[in-house]
């Protein structure tokens, strides 16, 4: 081999070298993109829900109410009798079976929507009005075409004639997109439709408040312990290392000592947000001492120097100046430490927090799911309108993410001072 | 009754702060007294005072007083002639007494009940008056004590200080609390569960399938049922079907992370680094239950596809999905440990390099790597400790049986997914299932800890070297 050839081979070695590392960053950032685009695709029909108009006659027979009747009476009163004569008018059925597959059409919760409309509006007894009711999983789902209508009938959830009835209630304008409310208000439910991430919502509040209001101070004192205080001796470093340690101590084991400790003998309340928010808080605590620390360090020694020459005290110095000084990382460290908490799943179904809740829960300590856990759920569903809403689901935790990392590295950015 | 009790103390002690100050400030003033130290100080000290140790008290006494109450009422109801075999029915008791006190018991409540509920009842008054009594004597005392203190002038800054300071070691200990507390609940269910299945039948048995351990009685177990246990705990096929993810995982991982700390390190220019780096760290911040699902419904069934169309079977948890999902979450934390690692390497050794006329990936193939080499193999062992204890990514996306398998096509499963199993839904405690969960735990913790002990030990000697 001559030399030129020799270099040759040496140069494109190089560049191969070099492609392979643009390479791995670009199969990184194509993940990225994958993943986001893949959520998004799946979940963003999940924002909006299908209805279908419906007239509705509120006969004062059926009813058995009068106009002016009182709350109490109107709750009590069965709607029943008038839902099904109504949605029965959307379409001729011969059978009964036909008629159940009409109604199958709905949700099984359109008796409580005509109620709710006319609690609204108090005097409609021997009226006809228009209502979107909202329509069932199978319907939303084929209307919004993530459900293959050319499988054989038997495959199919929905059958031939209700493929009828919807071809017939797209024809005549019937069927109408509109925002899903439900999504955001109600709790879980069994019946994709009505299910949304409401009860979820709270409860991850509830649980990163607690986080945030043992795990916050905790790590700030004991970080200004560590690194000010404390004297270079044996229980100093044990205290180090115990914190390195547990900072790498998978999240499940956090899940085994809350349901050993908080739930087995200290007697908690299960699935409740304040257990959940204790468990994350030990689990977070030492992913914010890590970077408080760091933010600590920084500071120079000519600050605390300058303090503590003119006649301030170590506490003064310390707290009047360094702590001062460190607050945008301590804070920035703390935020991405509680974005790490809130998108944790295992130790919450450790606690319980898989039960299924209807209700949204009104104080920490009541039962309740999160965001992750209400994903790992529905991912877990069999029914199709369940995948857009647990994509959904994501795309309201990544957003909640997005905000918090970015508060972070705002924080950081604005107000943290560069030494040097 | 604690919020008012806390709001109470909240109070005085503010009023306590106000009356400090001024009192101080004033008396200084009219005897003409030099103070050790400014008003404030001894407001603080009050304060301090007053709020610390009623506080601790009422936390103590707050954690304990169930646990003491229930053995209370249950030895009483014992005494009265209830019956309970075992600790589940004892508690079953104990629960519909608190009911009946709530009077949310619409059951039928025989004299035993009533009796115990009454009793309950007593001893609730009994041990919150002698709460609130106990609360307002410790303030009172202390208050007293710390009073007099001030008025004899003290250093009332050096105090607060010496208070503070134990305040701040205070929650710098709660890190060994927390270490403390995940060894002891660990401990306490994994040797009950070695008491009833030898260790060393756990650790080399080859089948796992604890669905199938059904004990009636767990003190007394017969030869032939210990053989069925056995068989159900056996920890081998979970630790391979663990490493097996786990090294799927770092074969993804480690190459992709690694060129592309070594190109951000190396080549990158600042403009294409401060872009990409947060964006592949972006891949560390997307919560693993994210992961789990886009591996559950996407990749899988993709590689299922794929796998028909050649005319392979492919499970659609297969451990190949998993783990490849598994490493891409693991890029960034090998990619970002050994872009640290690359960079504190001496810029003298590369420049050395250069001037006998390597070009630059000689120079980082056969001087940087092998200098960092102690540092990215550190990296590369947190990233599997990681990878081990990963809990979401498995649960959704690999399954749940346990084959002993090296086809990455065919699903297996692994520790943490085991104990999620184990643990989800309703738990008969005291049954070696659920032991076994903490068992598990107790194998992953030390796991963990000893990876990550030998990773942190490499990094720290390497770090060392060159600093």
């Amino acid at each position: 081999m001559t030399k030129e050839e020799r270099l040759k081979k040496r140069h494109s070695a190089e560049k191969r070298f070099r492609f392979y590392g643009l390479a791995s960053i670009f199969v990184a950032l194509l993940f990225v993109l994958i993943l986001v685009h893949n959520i998004f695709s799946k979940g963003s029909s999940a924002f909006m829900k299908t209805a279908i108009n419906v007239e509705v006659f509120f006969d004062q027979e059926l009813l058995e109410i009068k106009n002016g009747a009182t709350e109490d009476q109107i709750l009590e009163a069965d709607f029943y009798d008038i839902t099904i004569e109504s949605l029965l008018k959307v379409f001729p059925a011969q059978d009964l079976d036909q008629e159940n597959q009409l109604i199958d059409l709905f949700t099984t919760d359109a008796e409580i929507e005509i109620k709710r409309a006319f609690l609204e509006n108090n005097n409609l007894i021997g009226k006809k009005i228009n209502l979107e009711i909202t329509a069932s999983d199978d319907i939303d789902q084929l209307h919004k075409g993530n459900y293959p209508r050319d499988l054989p009938e038997d495959r199919r959830r929905i059958s031939d004639f209700q493929l009828i009835i919807y071809d017939n209630l797209v024809e005549n304008k019937k069927i109408i997109k509109n925002f899903n409310n439900y999504f955001f208000k109600n709790g879980d439910s069994r019946d994709p439709e009505l299910a949304g991430i409401g009860g979820a919502l709270i409860g991850s509040f509830y649980s990163i408040i607690i986080c945030l209001l043992l795990a916050f101070p905790v790590a700030v004192l004991a970080s200004i312990y560590l690194e000010e205080f404390a004297p270079k001796n044996k229980i100093t470093d044990f205290i180090e290392i115990n914190i390195n340690n547990l900072a790498a101590v998978p999240s499940i084991v956090y899940g085994l000592l809350a349901l050993q400790i908080l739930l087995a003998t200290i007697q908690l309340p299960r699935s409740t947000p304040l257990v959940a928010g204790i468990t994350l808080a030990l689990m977070t605590l030492p992913r914010i001492i890590i970077p408080c620390r760091a933010s600590l360090k920084a500071v120079p020694p000519s600050i605390r120097e300058g303090a503590l020459a003119v006649g301030a005290s170590k506490f003064q110095s310390v707290f009047h100046h360094v702590v001062p000084l460190a607050l945008p990382g301590t804070l920035s460290g703390t935020i991405i430490g509680l974005a790490q908490a809130l998108g944790e799943t295992a130790p919450l179904i450790l606690i319980g927090m898989v039960a299924f809740v209807v209700d949204i829960p009104s104080t920490p300590i009541d039962p309740s799911s999160s965001l992750p856990v209400q994903v790992y759920l529905w991912s877990e569903s069999a029914e199709r309108g369940f995948v857009e809403k647990t994509s959904a689901t994501i795309m309201m935790l990544l957003s909640f993410l997005i905000v918090m990392n970015f508060l972070a590295v705002y924080l950081r950015q604005k107000f943290e001072k560069r030494w040097n | 009754m604690n919020f008012v009790l806390i709001f109470l103390i909240t109070i005085f002690s503010l009023s306590l702060f106000f009356y400090g100050r001024s009192k101080t400030k004033s008396i200084s003033i009219e005897k003409n007294i030099k103070l050790n130290a400014l008003p404030k100080f001894y407001g603080y000290y009050l304060v301090l005072w007053c709020s610390i140790p009623s506080l601790v008290f009422l936390l103590i006494w707050t954690l304990f007083e169930p646990v003491i109450i229930k053995s209370i009422i249950i030895e009483t109801a014992a005494n009265q002639g209830a019956i309970f075999n075992d600790k589940n029915e004892a508690n079953l008791i104990y629960e519909k007494i608190k009911a009946i006190y709530a009077g949310t018991y619409f059951g039928d409540i025989d004299t035993i009940l009533k009796e115990s509920a009454l009793s309950y009842a007593k001893f609730i008054n009994l041990f919150t008056n002698s709460k609130i009594v106990l609360i307002f004597g410790i303030v009172i005392a202390s208050v007293i004590y710390s009073l007099k203190k001030i008025k004899k002038n003290n250093k009332a800054r050096d105090d607060v200080e010496v208070i503070l300071k134990g305040l701040l070691f205070a929650s710098s200990l709660i890190a060994i609390l927390t270490t403390l507390g995940i060894i002891f609940s660990l401990l306490f269910e994994s040797i009950k569960f070695f008491s009833v299945i030898n260790i060393f039948d756990y650790l080399f048995g080859t089948n796992w399938s604890p669905q199938r351990a059904f004990v009636s009685d767990a003190s007394a177990i017969t030869a032939a049922e210990y053989d069925e246990l056995k068989d159900a705990f056996g920890f081998i096929p979970l630790i391979a079907g663990t490493s097996f993810i786990a090294f799927i995982a770092m074969l993804v991982a480690v190459p992709i992370g690694l060129f592309s700390g070594i190109y951000m390190a190396e080549y990158a220019s600042v403009k294409i680094r401060r872009i990409s780096k947060p964006i592949i760290e972006i891949l560390a911040g997307i919560p693993t239950v994210v992961y789990g699902f886009f591996a559950a419904l996407t990749v899988g069934p993709f590689f299922r596809q794929i796998g028909e169309n050649l005319g392979l079977t492919v499970s659609s948890e297969s451990a190949l999905a998993a783990g490849l999902i598994m490493g891409i979450m693991i890029i960034p934390y090998v990619s970002s440990l050994s872009d640290d690692v690359i960079n504190s390497v001496p810029q003298s050794l590369r420049d050395g390099s250069y001037a006998v006329g390597a070009t630059k990936s000689e120079t980082i193939k056969k001087v940087v790597i092998p200098a960092a080499l102690p540092g990215i193999i550190g990296s590369v062992l947190l990233a599997v400790s990681r990878a081990i204890g990963e809990t979401m990514i498995v649960v959704m996306a690999a399954g749940l049986a346990a084959n002993l398998t090296i086809n990455p096509l065919e699903s297996t499963t692994t520790i943490t997914t085991q104990i999620v199993m184990i643990l989800v839904g309703d738990q008969e405690f005291d049954s070696p299932k659920t032991q076994s969960a903490f068992a598990l735990g107790l194998t992953l913790f030390i796991a963990t800890l000893v990876l990550n002990y030998i990773a942190q030990r490499a990094v720290k000697k390497y770090r060392e070297k060159y600093d």
